[in-house]
């Protein structure tokens, strides 16, 4: 966890997070991140060798509910928030003719 | 008869069964008063005129049918949700209605409320100073006696620290206690909704209002247990003082970078506990020292994720009309989660979160409850911290452990210090809302901190 510095590619998070960032932005994010991954790497030194990860307190899984047909919303509902539709239908982004 | 809007909770509901006065004078009552105030501090985004029984505040991140919702943020201006929030869906059902959608740090993300995309919240006791947050609209409109009481959101504090800085009680429940459905997902394995209230004995009511079952949040159990038994009407054996409470006191929680007043003001509280016959045990949360480090890598985590959906494709704007907060955050959650980079961020974090969570087991071993302050300073003058992030992230070091280990807290008013709120951080079991309840209602019925009202 050396070297943050150059290992974070502020550009490449970015184009990850799907945000367009200027030049000016990527900069100020770049050392904001630094100076923030400087501080938490200090869970480095943590010993951890044979401590299982806690990503939920409550390790619920595999919850299931009975197979019965709700109500769900009206497609006028469900299109009510996007500004972009065409018959009945939202319109998104070409998958194979966009990047 | 005082002015309706400084009721609290339980004497609203008796006024209005006694019929005292009316639902319609007691909304005319805060709409006038909303009108009036709300301008000076900004707590509400948008207010509901049809509002006609209890009046409460909601945070703009939890949905009301047909009310618009903005989150705080640009991306969501226009939006209109197509349905309501289970914990709103339990509201209605008692005779509760919506007065109005409350300011926040966009996204829940921030403890000043200066991250909001809208107006900035003002802090009720000193106008130039913040309100805390996220939940910022939420405690200062009940600061502020513009709504009965308001329900906000704690992600790694934003209830508590918010209802310290403005003199309210807040509570965040234990993880797993109140459905989340409707609420917009910020940081998923951290997220609670709770009540800001002007009195504990409020708390607990609107509490057993909005907790339990619900299939839409896998995460609140589903059998069919009531395991809040203490409601209201049914608290027969209520505790007189505090004989046989052991009240644990965790060193790392009195370290550098409290504030002096704070910590005398917490001292005095500590020393009225005891008084009212609480034991106290000195104990050690050894991990505190990485709780800031191990949240900021898993909120940020998490919230790359959950924010990923917003691609104004189905609603809300595009990407660019996120806060430069938001942004961050986003971004340094995408790294955490990036290859190369997982196994000693992400993975790692949870890791000691596992730590983190262990302390508290082996505390609790000793202790029934933990005490100590929820805030390092009182509220801070609006726009000092904006431009360093990371100071600002240092501020939440009391509230994101309990936070990270799903366990309860509240805050109760315990103090002034320079004319402004302190508030008393009280920790539970997991589970064991009824505690610190207890514990913060006997110490507030035994002090006067909460009575005290803003000058507006």
């Amino acid at each position: 966890m050396s070297n943050k510095k150059t290992k974070i590619n502020i550009s490449h998070i970015a184009k990850l997070a799907n945000f367009p960032l200027t030049a000016k932005e990527e900069s100020t994010y770049q050392d904001q991140l630094v100076k923030i991954l400087d501080y938490v790497e200090k869970i480095e030194s943590v010993e951890t060798k044979n401590v299982e990860p806690t990503f939920n307190i409550k390790a619920n899984n595999n919850i299931t509910r009975d197979d019965i047909v709700n109500n769900g919303l009206t497609q006028e509902e469900a299109l009510q928030n996007t500004s972009n539709k065409k018959n009945g239908y939202l319109v998104t982004k070409g998958v194979f003719n966009n990047e | 008869m005082n002015d309706l809007t400084q009721l609290t909770l339980t004497q609203t509901i008796d006024g209005l069964k006694n019929r005292e006065f009316s639902a319609k004078d007691l909304n005319s009552a805060y709409l006038k008063r909303i009108d009036k105030i709300n301008p000076k501090l900004n707590s509400y985004l948008y207010t509901n005129k049809e509002s006609n029984q209890i009046p409460a505040a909601i945070k703009d991140l939890i949905s009301v049918k047909n009310l618009p919702m903005t989150c705080g943020s640009k991306i969501l201006e226009g939006y209109v949700p197509p349905y309501s929030a289970t914990v709103i869906n339990k509201l209605t059902g008692q005779n509760v209605s919506i007065i109005g959608k409350t300011n926040l740090d966009e996204f829940a993300m921030g403890s000043s409320g200066e991250n909001s995309a809208y107006e900035k919240v003002k802090n009720p006791w000193d106008i130039t100073k913040v309100p805390g947050g996220s939940s910022s609209g939420s405690a200062v409109a009940v600061a502020a006696d513009l709504c009965v009481f308001a329900l906000g959101t704690d992600t790694g504090g934003s209830i508590r620290q918010p209802s310290a800085l403005c003199g309210v009680v807040g509570l965040k429940p234990s993880y797993g206690r109140v459905s989340r459905f409707g609420a917009a997902s910020i940081a998923s394995s951290l997220d609670q909704i709770g009540p800001i209230t002007k009195t504990v004995e409020d708390a607990r009511l609107v509490l057993s209002w909005i907790e339990g079952e619900d299939k839409k949040d896998n995460n609140v159990p589903s059998n069919n247990q009531s395991f809040f038994v203490n409601k209201q009407e049914t608290r027969n054996n209520q505790r007189k003082d505090l004989k046989g409470v052991r009240i644990g006191i965790p060193l790392e929680y009195f370290a550098q970078g409290l504030d002096s007043g704070v910590e005398k003001t917490i001292n005095d509280a500590i020393n009225k506990l005891i008084d009212l016959g609480a034991e106290p045990v000195s104990v050690s949360l050894p991990h505190t020292q990485y709780a800031v480090a191990v949240y900021y890598l898993i909120m940020a985590s998490e919230v790359s994720s959950n924010l990923a959906r917003f691609d104004g494709i189905r609603y809300g704007k595009s990407r660019e009309n996120f806060g430069a907060e938001a942004k961050r955050r986003i971004m340094l959650g995408t790294f955490a989660l990036s290859t190369g980079y997982f196994e000693d961020y992400f993975i790692k974090a949870a890791k000691v979160r596992t730590l983190i969570k262990n302390d508290f087991d082996d505390v609790f071993k000793k202790c029934d409850v933990i005490v100590g302050p929820v805030s390092p300073t009182v509220a801070w003058a609006l726009g000092e911290k904006v431009n360093d992030p990371l100071s600002l992230y240092l501020m939440d070091a009391y509230t994101i452990p309990a936070s990270l280990a799903g366990l309860p807290g509240l805050s109760v008013p315990c103090g002034f210090v320079n004319n402004l709120p302190v508030g008393l951080q009280i920790l539970g079991k997991h589970m064991d809302e009824e505690t610190i309840l207890e514990v913060g209602e006997i110490y507030q019925n035994s002090t006067d901190w909460h009575k005290r009202k803003p000058n507006l």
